[in-house]
């Protein structure tokens, strides 16, 4: 009972503490907010109009029809023309085009000459995405009937399930989900003890009856509801603006958020344990932030990744939790049938906790 | 269990080695209850190690200590309801108020909730606190800050109080009324162990210890430590107390020489015979005309002669 009633007084403490910290209780909402407006808005996979220039050393009908024929597929937005190859590598070195269209002399000829390729397409390698988009325009039919070769089917067709038009914040936000979480999670929780640290108002909490047990549990529980507002708030933010499907159910992944944000927490308190100051506590989350955007499948397909690599994504929670996010809202997977996800963030969890607490001693030695 | 109603802290042996540094070596220490102990002495002293050691903040590398009954090193939790410490640095919480602080240790330390309100009340009384109810802690003064940690200390009543340094931050008005509050606490029957690095503080405590370079080189009620130093003290007041000082320092009997403004106090060890024609004639061959007289020994006396090396203690 006493237990109780002094872990709720450090809930009730954190909670003062919060609201009076303006920028701080600004950032909960405003992080995931502004985060899934920027990103929602402005990542697109799907990229189109890549700046051109191109050389047309032919200057033939067909030449003339084939720049028409790539500019209708709003690929590449033709900035320019130029009169030598030479200037097209010019106008690349410097930024000013992305894509280079080579239209050699003996055009009309290459075309119906099946060893040899028609056209030269320079490419920004400097930009990996754009060189694949790029690809795209190698399947581009040029012949001198097109409409025959417009005829001609597919030999693979490919049809994306759950996205099919391709809308990039449909990829985006259940990851950002987990981005977000992770950031403010880890970060207000590592920072909340470290800064009662610094400010030694840890010599005297640990002078007085409450353990650690409640210390950490008191402290962390504001931040467990925090993440649920957060995560209500980019589901609203995702269905209104960006229009995400949520096509699971929504009590499955809250449920996995509570496995989530309690990975996180614990890992927060581990690094409060390990940082002594503030500035540290920021590094370290930073350390554990990067890969969590890059090596997660946020950003770059997991399958692409080498061994070594999937292996550091897996220790991840972030990855977990973006797995479980993508198929719960967007493939209809029920909570169970993911069910290696949830365990492997409920062990890294556990982990992170024994760990804390066995670090976190109520001594200064 | 060692039981001890006269004392409220026993320590043994008390050391705490931090790699090759010894903070403190082999304290013995007594505290008897309902008295205001003193640890006198400079800064890395070992004083705020030894309160830390007490409290079970840190593990002594050896020896231990009886604290109200509970064995150090071991579990402290038993401990802590019936402790209050104040920490050198101020260490309530900046973005909450006078009252919501107070507040909080009350909660903290399971105060009956029936009697939370008013005894915050009473204490914003008694520390004279009122005015302040309601500002933020960051923005109170030193003394305020000071009666509010002190407030915050004594909240839960305890038996022992363990000051570190209370009053090294505040103004000498702030140092004098808080002397009388520890008084206060101390007729009630509260024990206090208090660390100071000031001599007029330690001069009020009923006992107290110097702590020199984690040792203790002295203890007992200040009338005892004055009577005890061992040396002759010799006041000299010269017009030139630079010349005077020159004249004396060098001299093989004299075991030290502090200048306090125009005078200089002057420790002779007690066996030299007469210590103060010694003076004046050392005074006379340098052609320094002074004054000197025999006078009884300050603790800043004592301080200086205690905390000497054993090679000019036997000059």
């Amino acid at each position: 009972m006493k237990s109780l009633s002094r872990l709720l007084a450090i809930t009730k403490k954190e909670v003062r503490q919060l609201r009076r910290d303006r920028l701080t209780f600004g950032m909960i909402v405003g992080i995931p907010v502004i985060q899934m407006l920027l990103f929602g808005y402005a990542i697109n996979t799907d990229v189109r109009n890549l700046t051109t220039a191109f050389v047309d050393e032919a200057n033939s009908s067909l030449s003339r029809q084939f720049i028409a024929q790539l500019v209708e597929t709003q690929v590449v937005n033709i900035v320019e023309q130029v009169e030598t190859a030479e200037i097209l590598e010019e106008r690349m070195r410097i930024g000013a085009i992305s894509v280079a269209v080579v239209i050699p002399a003996d055009f009309d000829r290459r075309v119906v000459d099946p060893d040899r390729p028609a056209v030269h397409l320079l490419v920004d390698g400097s930009d990996p995405t754009i060189s694949s988009v790029a690809n795209q325009l190698r399947a581009m039919p040029i012949a001198f009937d097109t409409a025959i070769e417009k005829r001609r089917v597919e030999n693979v067709a490919v049809r994306p399930y759950y996205n099919p038009e391709r809308r990039t914040p449909v990829n985006i936000i259940p990851g950002l989900m987990g981005i977000i979480l992770t950031l403010t999670m880890m970060l207000f929780t590592a920072v909340a003890i470290v800064r009662e640290r610094e400010r030694g108002n840890l010599e005297l909490l640990i002078n007085t009856p409450v353990s650690s047990a409640e210390l950490m549990i008191g402290k962390v529980i504001p931040y467990i509801v925090i993440g649920m507002i957060q995560l209500a708030l980019i589901l609203v933010v995702g269905d209104v603006l960006f229009q995400v499907p949520m096509r699971g159910s929504v009590l499955d992944l809250y449920l996995a958020a509570v496995a989530f944000i309690a990975a996180n927490l614990a890992l927060g308190l581990l690094i409060s344990t390990v940082a002594k100051t503030q500035f540290q506590a920021m590094q370290m989350t930073f350390f554990v932030l990067m890969p969590s955007i890059l090596l997660s499948g946020f950003v770059f397909p997991f399958d692409g990744m080498p061994t070594f690599a999937r292996y550091l994504g897996e220790i991840l929670p972030v990855t977990h939790f973006i797995r479980l996010t993508r198929g719960i809202m967007l493939r209809d997977a029920a909570l169970l049938d993911l069910y290696p996800e949830l365990i492997a963030l409920g062990i890294f969890a556990v982990v992170a906790m024994t760990l804390a607490a066995l670090r976190f001693t109520k001594r200064l030695d | 269990m060692m039981m001890n109603n006269d004392y409220a802290i026993e320590a043994r042996g008390l050391s705490k080695h931090f790699g090759d540094l010894k903070a403190v070596s082999k304290l013995d220490l007594s505290v008897p209850r309902g008295q205001i102990y003193g640890f006198l002495g400079p800064n890395g002293s070992g004083k705020s190690t030894t309160i830390r050691m007490l409290c079970g903040l840190l593990t002594p590398t050896e020896g231990s200590a009886d604290v109200l009954g509970t064995h150090v090193p071991g579990s402290t939790h038993d401990l802590k309801p019936k402790i209050g410490y104040m920490t050198q640095r101020f260490s309530l919480f900046g973005d909450m108020t006078v009252v919501e602080n107070l507040q909080f240790i009350s909660e903290i330390y399971s105060f009956p909730a029936a009697k939370r309100k008013a005894r915050v009340a009473e204490l914003v009384e008694k520390y004279d606190l009122a005015s302040q109810r309601k500002q933020l802690a960051d923005t109170l003064s030193g003394g305020q800050k000071q009666r509010l940690a002190l407030a915050c200390a004594v909240l839960h009543q305890p038996e022992l109080l363990l000051l570190d340094e209370p009053t090294s931050a505040v103004d000498p008005q702030s140092r004098r009324d808080f002397w009388a509050n520890l008084f206060r606490l101390a007729e009630g029957g509260t024990t206090i162990l208090v660390s100071t690095h000031y001599m007029d503080e330690a001069e009020r405590c009923h006992r107290l210890a110097i702590l020199d370079h984690g040792v203790k080189v002295a203890d007992g009620t200040p009338q005892e430590l004055q009577a005890g130093t061992g040396m002759h003290i010799i006041e000299v007041t010269a017009e030139d107390p630079y010349h005077a000082q020159k004249a004396l320092d060098q001299a093989d009997v004299i075991a030290s020489v502090t200048q306090l403004g125009m005078r200089l106090r002057v420790l002779i060890p007690e066996r030299v015979p007469d210590p103060l024609g010694e003076v004046q004639r050392l005074l006379k061959a340098h052609s320094v005309a002074a004054d000197a007289q025999l006078t009884t020994a300050s603790l800043e006396d004592v301080f200086v002669a205690v905390t000497m090396g054993p090679e000019e203690r036997v000059a």
